[in-house]
């Protein structure tokens, strides 16, 4: 068995290399961030519905006012449990730009399905300058953006706190227990009962970091559930071919005297 | 060879009409079929195989992204995005080619560990490993010029850093980057050439592939013994056993590729790659994909600029005239006792480099990346050429059938107790 | 080299059973990664379909205000020019005076508008996809007044309908309705 032995010890010492250089990525001022707990986490892990929507509720009352999701279109939210009337509803709330029309003038007009998400300044020069010279970041694949995303996220939105004694805040930057460096530009934006849910769940920071959370968690790997579904049909169909070719090995090999 | 119709030797009166005219069936027949192939290969023989189901996988993925995927500073990224949400089973297509550059580097990186563990660089297959490392080098330069078409944070600066390597040559570094780029930096002209390069290299690998396996059926395959094969008893005509065989480790090896692509699919790459690229700021850490790292570590061992870049070539050049630096005549690793030893060192060293690589520059890991790039040339330049006069190896058994028709053979029971156990 | 053996394989024509046995273990192989082969294939050809933002954007609107009677304009829908046109009420009368029994793709003109005076087709000729002639007033309209398309010679009436020459079948109505007396959404 030295060969077999030989393989093994090939192929942990790659997977030590990859897990080696993993690690190397949080490099930097160390932080823990703490482990939350999400409906689209593990091999069967989906969205939660109810969340999603919710999580779009926070997004599209809070965060879009600074925050553009440029990848997403609002056709995109019928994946999300809604039904196409109200997310028709939903984007003839929103004023595009379209055009030009025939006097070659560009002009507004209601946002269809077939719309990107508004964004809310036309560049990045804009953004910058409402924003005190910060750029407020897409957030369409920010969970994915990140090392441990989805925690980050939900971190960072509950994370605020007042700096601790001897910390030199910059002007006009807020303390925040998991940003690196704890200097962030984005102020606290979520506070008890900040949106009015429309399915009546309680508004607590937890609850609304935690629902935008999984919001942009889908907005970053919408196709997560129909990967993972997929997998694990892949992967026992594979295993049983890998049986199948393995018997059909044995016997052309019966032959042989080894 | 006489001219006129070839000596088809098949039954089928279609198949016979065009072996007749182009004997494409005969040499499959002869290449593939009956090709008389040592009978005592264990599953390291499989990665050969493995590494070309893996570069067809990543053409036929690749020719499908490029149908979609715009290869412009503006539309790169959202491009790709548009890949992963809109076209039908595009993150499917995307997450497979792009996890296969990862699968593509485990399985070549396991067969070079074959090649070095075995000696099948040793005489009569020299050309052979040289047309292997040609194949790696390849390779590199496609992936890392796929690398940057998402046109993320690591692509952009990754690419302003691998491209600089080149300045540190001197007089001549400044104008090769520029040409490098088409511009004074990583631009719109360097993504678009990349692109075109990208799209051409595989089918320069596939090439150097066919010559890679064109040189293996001239001499014929090594194998675990290191010993050659004296007749017909001691090989197996590939198709069936051999066929089989391989069948089994890519069904394996498409168990693991599936894991990652359908569950992981980011785990090997850097979350910085999905922020759009960005000429005003650099990551705070900025690191290649983990299949370069080692050779990364290698660059930043060295001090110097142009030290650290020509070391890091050397790490690869060396295996180029590698056939000629180990001077035992004996092949397989099971009967070089030190050698042996003085090999799983290097791999350790590698892993090392390898882990190293993704440190931040700073110590301890530049020490640790000196040390291990040390110990990565000696064993090359210094402690093969000098065991091969040095070491004493174990007695090779006579042939590759005999110790198992005799049931033993002169064979130290310690160095391979069961040989055919996996073949 | 070139002679190899083939060890032990005459020993099988003995066992009878163990041949079928082996036979069928590989045909059920063969067929499942033969399923394996053809499932894998799908997802590539899948991606040349069009894609969902592709799909989505299927819908073009049409402000019919501005276009006076006998005039025409021309939108894109699909990435495919659409034919609106006012017809007159001269152009009316002429496509219902007809009688189907001398149209090629029969079809009566009551059947190929939603209101007697707008007609939407889509403009692209039924034989090999040119643009037919006649939305501006200075072009030919063809023998019928309708549309004229010059790569082979086709005639398409007041109606859209094939009158003369190689094309098939008339000019295809896209889906479309009024959302208001003044405007309609095409798709």
């Amino acid at each position: 068995m030295s060969s077999f032995r030989n393989l093994v010890g090939a192929l942990m010492l790659g997977a030590a290399t990859i897990l080696g250089a993993a690690p190397a990525q949080a490099a930097g001022p160390a932080i823990t961030l703490p482990d939350t707990r999400f409906s689209f986490e593990g091999f069967f892990g989906v969205y939660d519905r109810g969340s999603l929507q919710r999580g779009f509720q926070v997004y599209k009352e809070v965060c879009s006012a600074c925050h553009a999701m440029r990848q997403l279109s609002y056709r995109n939210l019928l994946e999300i449990g809604l039904t196409e009337a109200q997310v028709r509803a939903i984007a003839a709330t929103f004023q595009v730009v379209d055009g030009p029309n025939d006097q070659g003038e560009m002009f507004e007009r209601p946002a269809r399905l077939s719309d990107r998400f508004r964004r809310p300044f036309a560049n990045e020069q804009a953004a910058r300058a409402a924003n005190n010279g910060a750029y407020p970041p897409d957030l369409s694949v920010m969970v994915k953006a990140r090392l441990n995303g989805a925690d980050y996220m939900h971190a960072l939105l509950t994370g605020y706190r007042d700096p601790p004694a001897g910390f030199q805040l910059m002007d006009g930057m807020n303390y925040n227990a998991y940003f690196p460096g704890h200097q962030i530009a984005m102020p606290n934006v979520l506070n008890p009962g900040q949106v009015e849910y429309a399915d009546r769940t309680e508004a607590t920071v937890d609850q609304m970091a935690r629902d935008v959370t999984t919001f942009m968690a889908w907005a970053a790997e919408p196709e997560a559930e129909k990967r993972r579904a997929m997998g694990i049909r892949i992967i026992l169909f594979l295993i049983i071919l890998g049986g199948l070719t393995y018997a059909v090995k044995r016997k052309v090999w019966a032959d042989v005297k080894h | 060879m006489a001219i006129g119709l070839h000596d088809s030797t098949i039954s089928n009166p279609v198949i016979r009409w065009v072996d007749q005219r182009l004997p494409i069936f005969t040499m499959m027949q002869k290449e593939y079929g009956t090709f008389p192939t040592p009978r005592n290969f264990n599953y390291f023989w499989n990665f050969g195989a493995l590494a070309m189901v893996t570069l067809m996988i990543m053409i036929a993925t690749g020719i499908f992204l490029a149908m979609n995927y715009t290869p412009h500073t503006s539309y790169a990224f959202d491009s790709v995005e548009r890949i992963m949400r809109d076209v039908n089973y595009g993150w499917l297509i995307r997450y497979v080619h792009m996890n296969g550059a990862s699968m593509f580097f485990i399985v070549v990186y396991i067969h070079i560990w074959r090649g070095l563990y075995y000696g099948s660089y040793k005489a009569p297959r020299e050309l052979l490993w040289i047309l292997g490392v040609v194949i790696f080098l390849l390779m590199m330069a496609t992936a890392f010029m796929g690398y940057v078409l998402p046109w993320g944070q690591m692509s952009f600066w990754g690419a302003t850093v691998i491209t600089n390597l080149f300045s540190a040559f001197p007089i001549v570094g400044e104008h090769i980057v520029t040409w490098l780029w088409g511009g004074f930096s990583v631009d719109n002209p360097t993504l678009n050439r990349f692109f075109s390069l990208h799209y051409l290299m595989p089918f320069v690998i596939a090439g150097v592939v066919f010559l890679h396996v064109a040189a293996l059926h001239i001499t014929g395959s090594n194998n675990p013994l290191g010993i050659d094969p004296k007749g017909p008893q001691d090989t197996l005509p590939f198709h069936p056993y051999y066929t089989a065989k391989d069948s089994v480790g890519l069904v394996v090896y498409f168990i693991v590729f599936a894991f990652l692509v359908f569950f992981t699919p980011n785990m090997l790459g850097h979350p910085d790659n999905y922020i759009p690229a960005n000429p005003l700021v650099t990551p705070a850490h900025i690191v290649p994909e983990w299949y370069f790292l080692p050779f990364y570590a290698v660059l930043r061992a060295v001090p110097d600029k142009l030290g650290g870049v020509l070391l890091m070539f050397g790490s690869i050049a060396v295996l180029f005239i590698l056939p000629w630096l180990d001077t035992s005549p004996v092949r397989s690793m099971r009967f070089r006792p030190i050698a042996k030893w003085a090999l799983f060192l290097w791999g350790i060293a590698f892993v090392v480099l390898g882990w190293a690589g993704g440190k931040p520059a700073e110590q301890p890991y530049v020490l640790i990346s000196q040390i291990a790039t040390a110990y990565y040339f000696a064993y090359f330049l210094i402690i093969l050429p000098l065991l091969g006069r040095l070491e004493r190896p174990l007695a090779l058994p006579e042939s590759i059938a005999l110790p198992v028709l005799r049931g033993g053979g002169p064979l130290p029971a310690g160095a391979m107790a069961k040989p055919m156990e996996k073949a | 080299m070139a002679e190899t053996m083939a060890p032990a394989k005459a020993a099988h024509g003995a066992e009878g059973s163990g041949e079928t046995r082996r036979d069928f273990l590989m045909l059920t192989t063969g067929a499942f990664a033969a399923v394996g082969v053809g499932v894998v294939v799908w997802p590539f050809i899948h991606s040349m379909n069009p894609a969902r933002d592709v799909l989505a954007l299927s819908s073009t609107e049409v402000d019919l205000a501005p276009i006076a009677a006998g005039q025409a304009v021309t939108v894109m829908w699909r990435g495919k020019p659409v034919f609106v046109r006012n017809r007159t009420a001269e152009e009316v009368q002429a496509a219902r005076a007809t009688p189907l029994s001398e149209l090629k793709d029969p079809a009566p003109d009551q059947g190929r508008v939603q209101r007697d005076q707008w007609l939407v087709v889509v403009g692209v000729c039924t034989h090999l996809g040119c643009v037919p002639l006649g939305q501006k007033s200075s072009d030919p309209r063809g023998d019928y007044n309708g549309w004229f398309c010059p790569c082979h010679g086709s005639h398409y009436d007041t109606s859209g309908r094939i009158r003369k020459g190689p094309a098939p079948t008339n000019l295809a109505v896209p889906e479309y309705s009024f959302t208001s007396p003044t405007q309609i959404r095409i798709g």
